[in-house]
């Protein structure tokens, strides 16, 4: 092999292992690419993560009901009671309501837990504007203590007229472990 | 490296160096083509020891002989295995040997890299085979290592991400060789349009493991961060999505697949039309079609994961986008049927395999273009369907071609032709207990039996027994090849001729060479590049 081949060689294999480097870069751009899509596009059911400012009254459309689901679960069987006052209700678009959410700490140590809330169908989520929710944040728990949640939304009217049922699922997260390697 | 090469430009004869350091330290790419190809032979022992674990506790409905953690393990392990270990660097191991022949060159670009890349194998599998003695034993997640589940993995979890690093760069530096061989060492005349299939299908091949395998390597270290450092990139509790990790697999995990199956293509366009005595059919449109195949590859990951709770929008374009594949796929199909039309044809081991292959990866084909329709793969998701589709495109396919390629050129590596009887043997009972094996899993997953459990309802009793059945004549059957292996380096049936089958040396370069193979060839450039193919 000559040197100039060599060369050519050396050359190639140098851009070749920045198409490699590059594309493990790309394999973590996938990330907030991800986020950023289902943002736009509502795909995967996430609700906004902060309270929903709403400016002025929405009009009520009494022609509509919306049959509203409610789940609640547990993650990895977190010791934690958790369920909601209600599992559905018939609600109309424009109006505002407010559900209790019940859970109750089932251990004798304090607890930090984290609901991550998740609508079905995915596109409905952002028609479902919360102004207050316990999944904003991460909740403490003392030993044994017992907790009354409300939830307070609304659904947005202009939600396409396809949609007469929607599922809105919680499911606690027990983060106690992880908060406090965080502090060590 | 130039050194090297002025060295051996002296004295043309120069032989191997003796003993075991000869292995070690080769940078010779028939040398290395052997090691590579022996490995996989000896990886697909393992990993079928597996298989034939699995069928062994699904003879028969009920907990028989292995714990369910271990069953899964099982199902995990044989899939990393056979995919990382058996059928990749089989192919690499063809590439080794044969597209230096194939183009005219001396020897692979870079052949330091390419002793570096076998060896990194050989610890990544190393690495990965400890897993199993560990607390908690080996990955039991399935190969695709989703999270949340992959993350309650035991001690093993960090050595298996490290492994899938290991065989990552191994596959990316084996790759960059290949291209780098093939856009600098190509003959003089020898045009990329003139290359032998085997050579542009691993061209493609070797550009998709650039672009993938880097973004295996993001998602395993995520999954790493997610379990030690704290970090949520699939854990909803900290933010991020499991989901995320599907995607994120499967565009690794779509192109993939391509990787096993292309260089399964190259080698039957290779084959076919030597024993139909005709040029191969459509040579331009193949080319094309793989290249099509490689880029769809890229968008259309998404039918994996059909059940996730994709809307609507989602569904039909990755079930449209789907669909598309089986065009160029089509194109190949008929290509090489067209290739056999009116041709010479004689049945010689090798084309044996190869007809098998077109008639056996058509039909998994055509499950896979069923689950490509998104309403209907709700019903086969995770069933035995999806196990009997991507079995049928692997091992009748790229298994069989890859016994082809065995068959093929084992006279031109030894010099000795093998033993034609035992090889149609062989075939006859590989072909015939495949589809006892495999063909009955579609009747089972219709039928709802879901994939990766080590106990079954009584109904799906029957056909589990047949093809359990089926794996075992399967799984022993192969042992016939490594006989043949065997008894064709010691002598075989007699001493091959140079060009070993008719015209062959019509159809690409490495028939004009002595049979065996010299161990250093075209150190001169060849003078007629062969053009029957056009």
């Amino acid at each position: 092999m000559n040197e100039l081949v060599a060369q050519k060689n050396g050359k190639l294999v140098k851009q070749l292992l920045l198409i490699a480097i590059g594309m493990f870069g790309f394999g973590y751009a996938l990330v907030p690419i991800y986020d950023v899509f289902c943002e736009i596009t509502g795909l995967n059911g996430k609700t906004s993560e902060t309270a929903v400012q709403v400016s002025g009254d929405y009009e009520i459309d009494l022609s509509r009901n919306i049959r509203l689901e409610f789940v609640t679960s547990l993650n990895k069987a977190a010791p934690i009671e958790f369920k909601s006052e209600v599992n559905k209700l018939e609600v109309h678009p424009g109006k505002y309501y407010t559900v209790n959410f019940i859970a109750e700490n089932k251990t004798d140590k304090a607890l930090i837990a984290r609901a991550i809330p998740s609508v079905t169908p995915g596109l409905t989520a952002e028609y479902l504007e919360k102004t207050q929710c316990f999944c904003f944040q991460e909740q403490k728990f003392e030993p044994r203590e017992r907790k009354l949640m409300p939830v307070r939304f609304v659904i947005a009217p202009d939600l396409p007229d396809k949609y007469k049922t929607m599922t809105l699922a919680y499911t606690f997260f027990d983060n106690t472990d992880r908060k406090l390697n965080k502090q060590k | 490296m130039s050194s090297v090469v002025a060295e051996h430009d002296d004295h043309h004869d120069h032989g191997p160096e003796k003993g075991i350091l000869r292995w070690i330290f080769t940078t010779n790419h028939k040398d290395i083509g052997t090691l590579y190809l022996f490995f996989a032979l000896a990886m697909f022992f393992v990993g079928g020891t597996m298989a034939l674990i699995i069928r062994s506790e699904l003879f028969e409905p009920g907990m028989q002989f292995v714990e369910p953690q271990f069953f899964n393990s099982m199902t995990t392990m044989h899939a990393l295995v056979m995919v990382f270990g058996a059928v990749m660097p089989a192919f690499v191991g063809l590439a080794n040997w044969m597209i230096p022949l194939m183009i005219g060159a001396p020897d692979m670009a870079l052949p330091r890299m390419n002793n570096m890349s076998f060896w990194m194998l050989v610890a990544g599998v190393l690495l990965l085979a400890s897993t199993l003695f560990m607390e908690g034993g080996a990955p039991a997640s399935g190969w695709t290592l989703y999270p949340p589940l992959v993350l309650q993995t035991g001690d093993a979890l960090p050595f298996a991400i490290f492994s899938v690093h290991m065989l990552g760069i191994s596959s990316i530096m084996g790759a960059i060789n290949v291209i780098v061989t093939v856009f600098n060492m190509r003959a003089p005349g020898m045009t990329l349009m003139k290359m032998p299939l085997f050579v542009w299908t691993w061209l493609i091949t070797a550009f998709l493991l650039i672009a993938i395998m880097p973004v295996f390597a993001g998602a395993v270290t995520m999954l790493l961060t997610d379990r030690f450092f704290e970090t949520s990139f699939f854990d909803a509790a900290g933010g991020g999505d499991p989901v995320l990790y599907q995607h994120i697999f499967w565009f690794f995990g779509h192109p993939e697949v391509y990787v096993m199956i292309l260089p399964t293509f190259g080698v039957a366009s290779t084959i076919i039309p030597v024993f139909a005595r005709k040029p191969l059919f459509g040579y331009t449109s193949m080319v094309y079609a793989t290249s099509a195949i490689a880029f769809l590859s890229f968008i259309v990951w998404a039918h994996h994961m059909f059940t996730v709770g994709m809307p609507i929008a989602g569904e039909l374009y990755f079930m449209y986008a789907t669909m598309l594949i089986a065009v160029p796929t089509g194109v190949k199909v008929f290509n090489w049927t067209a290739t056999m039309w009116k041709g010479a044809m004689t049945f010689e081991t090798p084309m044996l395999f190869s007809i098998a292959f077109v008639v056996l990866f058509t039909m998994g084909g055509f499950t896979g273009l069923m689950m490509s329709v998104a309403p209907s793969d709700f019903q086969y998701h995770d069933t035995y369907f999806i196990v009997a589709h991507f079995h049928y495109t692997l091992v009748p396919a790229s298994v069989f071609i890859l016994m082809a390629a065995g068959y093929f050129w084992l006279p031109k590596w030894t010099g000795n032709m093998y033993n034609e009887r035992i090889g149609r043997l062989h075939f006859w009972l590989s072909a015939i207990s495949v589809n006892i094996l495999f063909f009955p899993q579609h009747f089972l997953g219709l039928a709802g039996m879901p994939r990766r459990i080590p106990d079954y309802a009584v109904q799906f009793a029957d056909w589990n027994m047949i093809s359990s059945i089926g794996a075992f004549i399967y799984g022993f059957s192969q042992l016939i090849f490594v006989w043949i292996v065997f008894d064709t380096i010691k002598g075989g049936s007699g001493k091959a001729t140079d060009e070993v089958w008719e015209d062959a040396r019509k159809h690409s370069l490495e028939w004009t060479l002595p049979s065996p193979t010299p161990y250093h060839t075209f150190e001169k450039p060849p003078e007629k590049i062969p053009t029957e193919h056009f």
